[in-house]
């Protein structure tokens, strides 16, 4: 099977059998990254750019990591040390990309959309690497790798959705997949944090966070911004703390074989206590491996390969 | 020269004419409606005949963005009145935020300066409420008003400090003129992109909240019943707006409305693939808002039909939504939008020329908006069959942001005549 389309620019387009089968190719990868010789010549040749308009550690050395295993060339772009700082708008900066004939431009910005502006005029496939707080697919797809592979499904498990929803795209990406893959979920965080109209989603909204922890299949908390408490959303860390963090006492709640998930990088403390983040629970760094196999499947299907 | 308009469908709200009609025009002055009107002796009267159009006063825009002076790279006043006659409007009211922003007698003098030299469309300048429009000084009302301008408004922005709005409008008042409101809260709207919905909790992109608008309505609708002066609130687009204007309304509050026809037309479901040319503000609202402000422009809460044409070069908007310019051109999509509504029922013609032609012109106090004898020949001949597409390189204006590029309308100007002459033909 073969994935039918240029781009991954979010969850939404993404039909049941797509994320199957990228899942089924990110499992088949797995295996490269614990050999002796971690690399395969599967995209010899081939090269990929990671064009970064926002700080990223973690999804950008992902995504490296995952095109050399593969023996594509990667290059990284960060926009602090490329021609924005001069002003270049985003599709001049592009089309110059374009020229130099990549395979794949990976493109992570502060800007909802402006993958999708990307897409619409290079011939490139584009992946996005997350665009403001509007979609992070390839988190959600490592997120559900990782779901699949401790609890062997995902229909009909129970999900909670802890943090600012509001302005986090990893949370609206896997709202998206897991209910396609038939999952419950259930979000809360402070009232200013939950968009209006979050219904829409066909998400259960919860005022309190012990509602959105019982008999959890699966915690995933969000990372705060510490930004936030400045700009009146909550206020303060400190009460986030206390009412808002996955902990010892709240997470016995959720049911006896819940995994924990996070997508980094963590405020300890704050959002999540340190013995739940380092705890038998705790899957957090299982998703940074599962990141590289998904990351490899994607640059692969898009590049023409068959599963 | 004489013209005979011969055959049409004559409609004009100022005198509750609705029915087939010629009309004769000499020296750019109306001088004889009715039936069949004879050709006359003279050699060199031109007839046209008008049969299954409508007759109807020369439409009025009374809130457009001709960009001139200082963004001539969107539009010039040149081409927004080619625009203007294009989309059937003989009459434009434009907003001052230009830069320098219309705030003195100079700039309003070379607004009507470079009208009169283009000679398409009337064009009446709106000046500032405040300096700059920085809502913290009082312009020069009088002098303003003495070099040709018409109403006073900082569009774009809101006067936060409430008193000084009370002045303004007191102020305003002793001149006769009307103050143009445009109702939003920045501090509720602050950072916001798009309606603050379902939609934008979709996309991610911030939001704007309904009552950004409504709060700040119900300010002004306050200050209006408090100073007994007459205030004018722009581009209406939610339910809870509409609202409260027509509670007004019945308590007897000076107040007039207008809205824009992307807010009867569009909800923010138009932004799902972040289209820039859908970014407008006050932003495109939910279904319930577009069906509120239908209902507003029905029982005559909403008074006019106003573009908001606010047009934008491509390097405005090909950029990320985040930082695109916000605003869509107007002037030659907004009388066939217009007219979906007499086809949905909403409006008879009568009534939607009314908000298109009379009512703007009672409220800026323009001799204009009327087929009367002796009236100044601004006339607009509608086909209201006339099939057409919109085409976004095909449009006057130098702003091509249309989001309704593509779009297959019914009814469009064929005729637009200015003084008796006439600016536009597609006949």
């Amino acid at each position: 099977m073969k994935l039918n389309r240029k781009d991954i620019l979010g969850i939404k387009e993404l039909s049941l059998e797509e994320i199957t089968l990228i899942l089924d190719t990110a499992d088949s990868f797995l295996e490269v990254s614990t050999r002796e010789i971690k690399k395969v010549p599967t995209l010899r040749g081939k090269s990929v750019i990671n064009l970064f308009y926002e700080a990223s550690t973690r999804t950008r050395t992902s995504f490296e990591i995952a095109a050399k295993r593969l023996s594509a060339d990667a290059i990284n772009i960060s926009a602090s040390t490329s021609s924005v700082v001069k002003g270049e708008t985003l599709i001049d900066t592009a089309k110059n990309l374009e020229a130099m004939n990549p395979d794949v431009i990976v493109i992570r910005h502060s800007a909802a959309g402006a993958p999708h502006l990307l897409a619409s005029l290079l011939r490139q496939s584009i992946i996005n690497a997350g665009d403001g707080a509007h979609e992070h697919p390839t988190q959600a797809l490592l997120d559900m790798m990782t779901i699949r592979s401790k609890k062997g499904r995902i229909a009909g498990l129970k999900i909670a959705i802890i943090g600012d929803i509001t302005h986090s795209r990893v949370a609206r990406s896997n709202i998206h997949g897991l209910t396609k893959m038939g999952a419950h979920i259930f979000v809360s965080g402070p009232a200013t944090m939950l968009p209006r109209e979050i219904e829409t989603l066909r998400v259960t909204p919860c005022i309190r966070i012990e509602e959105a922890l019982q008999d959890a299949d699966i915690i995933m908390m969000l990372r705060i911004q510490t930004e936030r408490e400045k700009q009146n959303v909550f206020p303060s860390l400190r009460e986030y703390a206390q009412y808002f963090s996955l902990n010892r006492k709240n997470i016995s709640l959720a049911r006896r074989d819940c995994i924990v998930m996070h997508p980094g990088p963590i405020n300890r403390g704050i959002e999540i206590s340190p013995e739940i983040a380092d705890g038998p629970h705790s899957v957090i760094l299982d998703q940074v491996t599962n990141g590289v196999a998904v990351r490899m499947a994607l640059l692969y299907l898009l590049t023409g390969g068959n599963s | 020269m004489t013209l005979l308009l011969k055959g049409g469908r004559l409609i004009d709200p100022s005198r509750d004419a609705d029915g087939d009609g010629d009309l004769l025009i000499e020296n750019g002055k109306i001088i004889k409606t009715g039936k069949d009107l004879p050709k006359g002796k003279k050699s060199d009267v031109e007839v046209l005949d008008v049969g299954g159009m409508w007759i109807v006063p020369g439409l009025i825009d009374m809130h457009t963005h001709l960009r001139e002076p200082g963004f001539e790279y969107k539009e010039t006043i040149a081409s927004g009145t080619e625009a203007a006659v294009a989309g059937g409007f003989s009459s434009i009211a434009c907003m001052p935020n230009t830069n320098p922003i219309n705030d003195s007698r100079s700039v309003t003098e070379f607004i009507c300066r470079k009208a009169r030299e283009c000679s398409l469309a009337n064009v009446y300048p709106i000046a500032a409420i405040t300096v700059k429009s920085e809502g913290s000084l009082l312009t020069e009302f009088w002098d303003l008003k003495d070099s040709g301008a018409v109403g006073f408004s900082d569009d774009g922005r809101s006067v936060m400090n409430a008193s000084l709005m009370r002045r303004a409008l007191e102020y305003a008042s002793s001149l006769g003129m009307p103050v143009i409101v445009h109702c939003e809260d920045k501090n509720l709207s602050s950072g916001g992109v798009m309606h603050e919905g379902g939609v934008s909790t979709e996309l991610g992109l911030a939001g704007i909240p309904a009552i950004a608008e409504d709060v700040m309505v119900a300010r002004d609708l306050l200050l209006a019943e408090f100073t007994g002066a007459a205030v004018h609130i722009a581009h209406v687009s939610t339910a809870g707006a509409v609202r409260l204007i027509r509670e007004a309304k019945n308590r007897g509050v000076r107040v007039t409305a207008e809205t824009a026809p992307h807010y009867f037309s569009l909800t923010d479901e138009a932004i799902l693939q972040f289209d820039t040319n859908a970014k407008v503000y006050p932003p495109l609202r939910g279904e319930k808002d577009r069906m509120a402000v239908r209902e507003g422009l029905a029982d005559g809460t909403l008074d006019v039909i106003a573009s908001d044409h606010a047009p934008h070069a491509r390097t405005d908007k090909e950029v990320e939504f985040d930082y695109a310019a916000s605003g869509l051109t107007g002037l030659e999509t907004s009388l066939a939008l217009s007219l979906r509504l007499v086809t949905e029922g909403v409006l008879s013609p009568s009534d939607l020329i009314k908000k298109m032609t009379l009512h703007p012109a009672h409220i800026l106090r323009i001799p204009k908006g009327s087929l009367a004898v002796g009236a100044d020949a601004d006339i607009t001949v509608i086909d209201p069959q006339k099939a057409w597409t919109v085409d976004r390189t095909l449009l006057r204006s130098r702003g091509k942001n249309s989001p309704f590029h593509g779009w297959t309308m019914k009814g469009k100007a064929v005729l637009t005549m200015v003084g008796g002459f006439i600016r536009y033909r597609d006949l």
